[in-house]
């Protein structure tokens, strides 16, 4: 069951028996077992929906299960709350954090801990914390705010928090989503400090080379049900794949374009500020052609959200010129820009890219419903729109029962399909597609990647933001990293090696990177 | 012991069928909570209810009064319902309604020799127009500067009400009878009366017009995808290329100005002339109207008419049995809170946490 090499006590810690969670219309888990052993790292893979957050949710009594059974350390347990799995020693580190911005690290290390006084000695509470941190490798400057740090930072402080709460078994929530490759590589350090003390991980992820690598025992979930159990040693990436998804999976590379086109979309000098108040881009200049996908690589909240909105119309720059074929954009509106053109397919699906509680058939049109043959005068052509709307279902692939559901019914892949045919559609000359395929199963990814490279081949220019360093390196024909807000380098199709990317999105500039190596 | 615990939970695809029964729901269990009031009052809350059917529509005269009641909560209940559509949260009815009765007193007072069809057009438009224009500056400033409408349209009806009265105490009084109204407006300002022997006017077309025209706006027109798009996310709207500025001030606009014809319609077609109390508050029973017709056109209609019943009843109940007729109050305010509670858990379900 373990590494042959590695003489491991085989202790059972936690057994889940027979696990069943209805949503309705859903069965999220279907009499699941689960176990884990003290001192394991065990990866739950699978899709996007395939079960395994609901899994984990349960055994930290954020859902409660319909049927099944929790044991732990042999013993039957109710876990109704996260106070109760706390107490069992279950310890989560979530995908979105729970931190409290205005507070110190310290501070929301030691947030709800039980004391036995009724004051509280930050400096002690500091002094063991830097103990841990050390213990660990988790680094983070414990008199730091919350809002002044970064996000791997970040999920250092919920990791020591789990730990200071004395857990045994550790949840990680797809860990890795948010973290750069240097950052991930110290992030696998601890976690194998972590099993030296007999801890147990239970590491959830979608991304096949990171389970291999840190990985002891692998389950694989799939619509709610184990579909197999394997060890790194005894499986490959292309098997995993198929496990997880049912079938044969082909990534989609693009290949060189045969020639670059004229030069469509440009950005000058450009400089906007973010929500808080800081300056988010700094005086950043590049340029997309015809036929060509740029890639925009960088650690979430770098100025890639700012960039998008000032081109997509939402955030109006203090400084600089966006322009589409000689035309200038920077600064007009919505309505505007997508008249001159612009193709958007925003990061933010649900809150901008859809209006989720109107029918399908109008956000298919949403964008341009007020122009013929959609409207007449002041009127709607609901003819011409249905029809339209129907054109694209079946197009695009679209599953829905019919054009007139309310759009919040579809699921997340087909959510993203609609954007991407009301978009593609209108052959915009200019494309920006930001995260266009993040938290999709791996089927819908696939289609989206191959219709942006049909649109790719077609002549448009598009601007492809991603925290998914995968995708932009399969992708993009040049690649611009981002790291506060400015640019560290453009990299060719093939250039550097996606260590080196890894470096400048933490700051590394293109022409520094043989100094350091 | 532990008390079992509760939480409420999203439905995903709530039945269309609960939508439609709530507001019949939430009006039974008003009457059960009035019923229980009138029996602790000592009366027998059976026949109080069978007065309240029986005066609004067992008669002739009932019936029309129901329809002069049911005309101006029609012109609220659409107006605060189009507001809603677009997350104008117009509470200001009432205002706009006292707006349109001042400016349509204006004019009637005035004594123009124009034709009656001019005249009256004149009215609907003067009023309309005030209604408009007590409702933009809400409207703007929550466009522009997101200020909060709850308050500000609720804020500008005493600010009008009380304006009104201060004309009526003051430059308006009747000099005859010195009493704080208005003289009568002009023979010719009057809105024509649609039966014999009733007092049911012209008004109630303006309503039933006014119904169908926002019916063709919302479902037909690229206003009303634009209203239902800013009221459905207008965050979303906006980057979707809609000016959901534009679009909530004339919403706004148009809200205030069916408000103001509510108050047209009571000067013009009712009293003749204007007093401080024209409206007993038909600008918020606009928005149980609108909630209890589901923001439905067709289900404000139904709504405005049930709760002209309501009104017309109870004052022939209250003659009738002695129960005072503020129960129509108390329905009203019952029917709202049940209903809002109704549709929370129409979106969520409760599920028992083991």
């Amino acid at each position: 069951m373990f590494d042959s090499n590695k003489e491991k006590p085989m202790e059972k810690i936690l057994s889940m028996q027979g696990i069943t969670k209805r949503f309705p219309g859903v069965l999220a888990n279907d009499h699941i077992n689960f176990e884990a052993y003290k001192g394991e790292i065990v990866s739950l893979l699978g899709e996007n929906g395939a079960g395994k957050t609901t899994l984990m949710k349960i055994l930290y009594g954020m859902y409660s299960k319909d049927e099944g059974e929790i044991y732990i350390k042999g013993k039957k347990v109710e876990i109704n709350s996260p106070k109760d799995a706390i107490d069992n020693g279950i310890g989560m580190v979530h995908q979105h954090f729970t931190l409290v911005n205005p507070f110190s690290v310290t501070e929301n290390i030691i947030l709800g801990l039980p004391g036995e006084k009724a004051t509280i000695d930050l400096e002690e509470a500091k002094n063991k914390i830097k103990e841990y941190m050390d213990r660990y490798g988790l680094h983070v400057d414990p008199d730091a705010k919350i809002w002044q740090i970064s996000v791997g930072e970040k999920q250092r402080v919920e990791i020591l928090k789990v730990l200071f709460r004395n857990a045994e078994i550790i949840i990680l929530d797809e860990p890795t989503a948010v973290l750069t490759p240097q950052e991930v590589d110290e992030l696998f350090k601890t976690l194998k400090i972590l099993r030296e003390e007999g801890k147990t991980i239970i590491f959830i992820s979608h991304k096949l080379y990171e389970v291999l690598e840190i990985s002891d025992r692998i389950v694989v979930l799939r619509t709610g049900r184990v579909v197999g159990e394997t060890t790194p040693d005894k499986t490959s990436r292309r098997e995993l794949a198929k496990m997880m998804v049912g079938k044969e999976v082909i990534e989609i590379i693009s290949e060189e374009p045969p020639e670059l086109g004229e030069e469509i979309f440009k950005v000058e000098n450009l400089s906007a500020m973010s929500d808080r108040g800081y300056l988010a881009l700094k005086n950043i200049s590049f340029t997309v052609s015809s036929g060509e996908i740029l890639g925009v690589a960088g650690v979430a909240g770098n100025g890639q959200k700012e960039l998008e909105d000032v081109i997509s119309g939402v955030r109006k720059p203090v400084d600089g010129r966006v322009v589409l074929l000689d035309k200038e954009i920077t600064g007009k509106s919505p309505k505007e820009i997508i008249e001159m053109g612009v193709g958007r397919i925003p990061e933010d699906r649900m809150e901008a890219g859809l209006i989720l509680d109107i029918p399908l058939y109008e956000n298919l049109v949403v964008e341009y419903f007020d122009k013929p043959p959609f409207s007449k005068g002041l009127f709607l052509n609901y003819k011409e729109i249905k029809s339209y709307a129907e054109k694209l279902v079946k197009e695009f692939d679209i599953r829905t029962p019919h054009v007139n559901v309310i759009t919040r019914t579809l699921s997340g892949g087909n959510l993203q399909k609609v954007i991407l045919a009301r978009v593609i559609s209108r052959e915009p000359k200019f494309l920006i597609a930001s995260q266009p395929t993040r938290g999709l199963d791996v089927g819908a990814a696939e289609y989206i990647h191959e219709r942006l490279l049909e649109e790719r081949a077609k002549g448009c220019a598009i601007l492809l933001i991603s925290e998914d360093l995968d995708e932009i390196i399969n992708l993009s024909d040049r690649i611009m990293v981002l790291y506060e807000g400015e640019i560290m380098g453009f990299v060719n199709r093939g250039e550097l090696p996606k260590e080196e990317i890894g470096l400048m999105m933490t700051g590394t500039r293109k022409e520094a990177l043989s100094e350091i190596s | 012991m532990r008390f079992p615990k509760f939480r409420l939970e999203k439905r995903p695809s709530p039945p269309t069928w609960l939508r439609i029964a709530i507001p019949f729901i939430a009006i039974g269990i008003s009457f059960l909570f009035s019923a229980i009031i009138i029996l602790l009052a000592g009366r027998n809350p059976i026949s109080a209810f069978y007065a309240i059917f029986y005066g609004a529509l067992g008669t002739r005269l009932g019936f029309m009064e129901t329809l002069v009641k049911a005309t101006p909560l029609i012109l609220t209940g659409i107006a605060v319902s189009l507001a809603f559509t677009a997350k104008f949260w117009n509470i200001g009815a009432e205002g706009q309604l006292y707006a349109g009765a001042l400016a349509a007193t204006w004019l009637g007072i005035s004594h123009f020799s124009l034709p009656s069809p001019i005249y009256i057009f004149l009215m609907i438009v003067v009023g309309f127009i005030a209604g408009s224009l007590w409702a933009l500056i809400p409207g703007f400033l929550k466009a522009r500067f997101k200020v909060d409408d709850v308050v500000t349209t609720l804020l500008m009806n005493y600010i009008m009400i009380y304006m009104v009265s201060a004309i009526l105490e003051g430059p308006w009084r009747d000099p005859v009878t010195s009493w704080p109204q208005s003289i009568m407006i002009a023979k010719n300002a009057e809105y024509p009366k649609l039966f014999a022997r009733s007092r049911v006017h012209f008004g109630l077309i303006v309503s039933i017009i006014a119904i169908i025209v926002v019916y063709v706006i919302i479902k037909h027109t690229k206003l009303g995808f634009r209203i239902r798009a800013t009221g459905a996310n207008a965050k979303a709207a906006y980057f979707l290329g809609i000016n959901t500025i534009k679009t909530i001030i004339l919403t706004a606009v148009i809200s205030g100005g069916i408000a103001g014809l509510a108050g047209v319609g009571e000067v013009a077609g009712l009293h003749f002339h204007l007093t401080e109390n024209i409206s007993p508050g038909y600008g918020y029973s606009g928005i149980v109207i609108a909630m209890l017709g589901g923001l439905h056109p067709i289900g404000v209609m139904l709504a405005a008419f049930f709760f002209g019943i309501i009104i017309t009843g109870a004052e022939y109940m209250s003659r009738a049995t002695g129960v005072t007729s503020f129960i129509a109050d108390v329905i009203q305010g019952i029917t709202l809170l049940v209903m809002l509670a109704m549709l929370l858990l129409y979106e969520y379900r409760i599920r028992r946490v083991e």
